[in-house]
């Protein structure tokens, strides 16, 4: 094993495997360790409430790094980028200013504006207004309200008071160049929250959200979930997908193989019967009525998929090769000291084929990975477990590539891609490197 | 003395397309404790096949399959396949295959190899078990660091040993070796053949050596039985046969010999051993006989010579 893995490392093709491989173990066992699975489920289905703080389908910030323009950051100012003062203004009442500067400095406008009010009260709300100052002297009033709870969201964005009298929506309005409306103006913007609040103990704070237009490593989608989670939770569930249905896979039809040729007669005959009626059952199919039907879930996809293919086509080729090696003299002296059936096929016939199924196996690790895949896109994914297949099923459902979302569809293509390639690479050399017919001196 | 293999009417046909080939056909013969026998007989007279039927290890196209077996007076024939496998096979009968190079397993380690029998037969540590095939080693003369070598890494000697090592690991009373020293040099032969000697001297044990190689075998032979066409010919001593054969089939056998200080021409018999599948009705000989008579057209009798010997030829009748 430790010589076959030194002559692997012979080939650079499977020395760029091997760092695939690396790579994608590493990433699968980061994930696994910073975000455990329940923690994942958690921030992948969890309410909007979760990633609140995010823009709405930002690309990744790096992107920021190959245009021209410059790109914006999401903005939070919060309770100590500000200057707080209270003035006291009767018994009960004081009024709270809340200053906060804004140096703005992107060539795009943000994507959305929220300002989030954290009052503390006993019975009275305080009533809030925004203020904002242009850095070329303009001054909007707006946001006259009372918050409806202790934190409170005041979607800037979607107030549509303000849209009508801006004539637009604010985040354009606010941030645009009077003399040029499609460019936003560079300076620093004032924003003060004016508060009242009535009672003696009472006080507010207040955040202002300004999203910008990258996000992350990874981008976000549709409900501002971070795109990272998934490709990194990706990583783990194609591996144990890929490995678990190709070592199931593989191992059952080698067993069944071994048997049928060992016994032959009417358990050969049982087995190779099996295994045509096998390969004219489609497997896509029956794992969309098990979606529908039964369960979603990647594991019960997993184990069927086992179910259905435990005696695959290989069976044959396997077969044809330990009808050759069951006549060889070895088999015939283990029988005469008394090996029993099972002797001879688990420990002299299988081992005798290993060379040539680890290959095998390795090939079909990326078929698999693809097969989740597919499932997930044809919308039978695991609702719960973001994926690799789950995240190009959701771009495709919000049209990505028609919105230019590019990153959406491309950064878990690419990871599938180079996860089969890395498998592709390995196993062509491997195949070097066991089959004797390919094998170079 | 109690005979510790009684064979009696043997049968063992396959079927071919062709027909049904009778490669041993109606085998009686007993075989006294700690005597070494050794079958001779041309390629194809059924040697291996008799070998085979006493070990019971039949192929699919086993056609007939009779007779009786006794193995220290148990009628092993009576056994089913799953307790002749638990209680004869390695227990009481050990075999050297033909071609004993081949047939150790290339992918596991001799030493493994060796001690496969005892985990197959019996409840051995790991330990223990490799204490034995060190000994079994040491009986043999392989070197003891071999244990962990792989058969390829092994010249053809050695894996000779090995395989003999095999047979011997389990104690068993009997050893069927099926020509165990063809592919060897014969200076490696004759190493072997003593080994061979030695060995069944220190443990008492019984051979069967089947061989073709008629003058190697008289270092080990104390019986001797000649086969041709499925049947037996001529049974009897050693001492007898090698010195003064007496079927003129064993007379022919003979005189195909090289001997060193006679001047000899070498002979060798005309024709073909005839076909298994319909065999000639009469002595199965008879066709390339030199002494062919009259008689000879029936099914001759066994018949029994004054030295004990058993020929199976009219001329004796």
């Amino acid at each position: 094993m430790k010589a076959a893995f030194k002559e692997l490392t012979r080939y650079k093709s499977a020395v760029v495997g091997l760092f695939i491989l690396a790579f994608l173990v590493a990433l699968a066992v980061y994930a696994v360790i910073t975000i455990p699975y329940g923690e994942a489920i958690r921030l992948w289905r969890g309410s909007e409430a979760m990633w609140r703080y995010n823009p709405r389908t930002a690309a990744p910030a790096w992107i920021d790094y190959l245009t021209p323009k410059r790109l914006l950051r999401t903005v939070i100012l919060g309770p100590d980028d500000a200057q707080k003062e209270v003035e006291v203004l009767s018994e009960r009442t004081r009024r709270v200013l809340i200053t906060y500067q804004l140096d703005y400095k992107a060539d795009v406008f943000p994507t959305e504006l929220a300002v989030v009010f954290k009052s503390v009260y006993e019975k009275k709300p305080p009533r809030v207004e925004v203020i904002w100052k242009t850095p070329d002297g303009r001054e909007f009033s707006f946001g006259r309200q009372i918050p409806s709870a202790q934190v409170h969201w005041y979607t800037v964005s979607q107030d549509k008071d303000l849209i009508t009298s801006l004539h637009g929506p604010p985040e354009k309005v606010l941030f645009q160049d009077p003399s040029d409306p499609d460019r936003p103006l560079k300076g620093l913007h004032t924003i003060i929250i004016k508060a009242y609040v009535f009672e003696p103990k009472a006080d507010i704070d207040a955040e202002v959200v300004v999203y910008g237009t990258v996000y992350g490593i990874a981008g976000t989608d549709h409900l501002r979930r971070d795109i990272g989670v998934a490709l990194l939770w990706g990583a783990p569930i194609a591996l144990a997908f890929g490995l678990g249905a190709s070592f199931g896979i593989t191992i059952s039809s080698i067993i069944f193989a071994a048997i049928g040729a060992w016994f032959s007669g009417f358990v050969d005959g049982l087995v190779q019967r099996l295994t045509e009626i096998r390969m004219v059952i489609p497997t896509l199919p029956i794992l969309i009525m098990v979606g529908l039907f039964y369960s979603k879930s990647i594991w019960v996809i997993l184990a069927v998929l086992i179910v259905l293919n435990l005696i695959e086509s290989s069976v044959k080729t396997y077969r044809a090769m330990f009808l050759q090696e069951k006549r060889a003299p070895y088999i015939e002296a283990a029988r005469s000291y008394g090996a029993g059936h099972l002797r001879i096929v688990f420990r002299y016939l299988i081992p005798r084929v290993i060379p040539w199924l680890i290959p095998g196996f390795v090939l079909a690790v990326p078929a698999y990975v693809f097969l989740e895949a597919s499932l997930s896109v044809l919308g039978l994914g695991d609702p719960v477990l973001p994926t690799w297949g789950k995240l190009l099923s959701d771009a495709f459902g919000h049209g990505a590539l028609y919105h230019g979302y590019y990153y959406w569809v491309l950064e878990p293509a690419f990871l599938l891609m180079v996860t089969g390639f890395g498998f592709t690479l390995i196993g062509y050399t491997m195949d070097k490197i066991f089959n004797p017919k390919l094998r170079e001196i | 003395m109690e005979p510790i293999l009684k064979v009696e009417d043997l049968r063992l046909y396959f079927r071919t397309t062709k027909g049904i080939v009778q490669a041993v056909d109606g085998v009686s013969f007993e075989l006294a404790p700690r005597t070494a026998m050794v079958i001779v007989g041309e390629s194809g007279c059924g040697k291996s096949s008799l070998a085979k039927a006493i070990l019971r290890l039949l192929p699919r196209n086993t056609h007939t399959y009779s007779g009786k077996v006794f193995l220290d007076g148990m009628d092993v024939m009576e056994l089913s396949d799953e307790q002749f496998r638990r209680e004869v096979r390695w227990k009481k009968i050990s075999y050297v295959a033909q071609a004993a190079m081949n047939s150790l397993n290339p992918v596991i380690k001799v030493g493994n190899q060796v001690a496969e029998p005892l985990f197959v037969h019996g409840k051995f540590t790991k330990e223990e078990a490799l204490n034995r095939v060190v000994e079994a080693f040491q009986i043999v003369g392989v070197p003891v660091d071999f244990v962990d070598r792989y058969p390829f890494e092994l010249s053809g000697g050695m894996r000779q040993r090995v395989v003999i090592a095999m047979a011997l690991i389990t104690n068993p009373r009997l050893v069927i070796l099926d020509e165990p020293t063809s592919a060897l040099d014969v200076l490696t032969q004759a190493n072997i053949m003593n080994s061979l000697k030695r060995i069944r001297e220190d443990f008492e044990l019984t051979y069967i050596l089947i061989t073709h190689d008629i003058s190697t075998s008289s270092e080990l032979a104390l019986d001797a039985m000649v086969m041709y066409a499925g049947q037996i010919v001529e049974l009897g001593k050693a001492g007898h046969f090698y010195l003064e054969p007496l079927h003129p089939y064993s007379q022919k056998l003979m005189a195909s010999v090289p001997t060193l200080r006679e001047d000899k021409e070498l002979e060798f018999i005309p024709g073909q051993p005839p076909s298994l599948i319909n065999p000639p009705t009469g002595c199965r000989f008879a066709p390339r006989c030199p002494r062919r008579f009259s008689a000879c057209e029936q099914e001759p009798p066994m018949v029994e010579y004054k030295d004990g010997r058993k020929i199976k030829c009219h001329l004796y009748a």
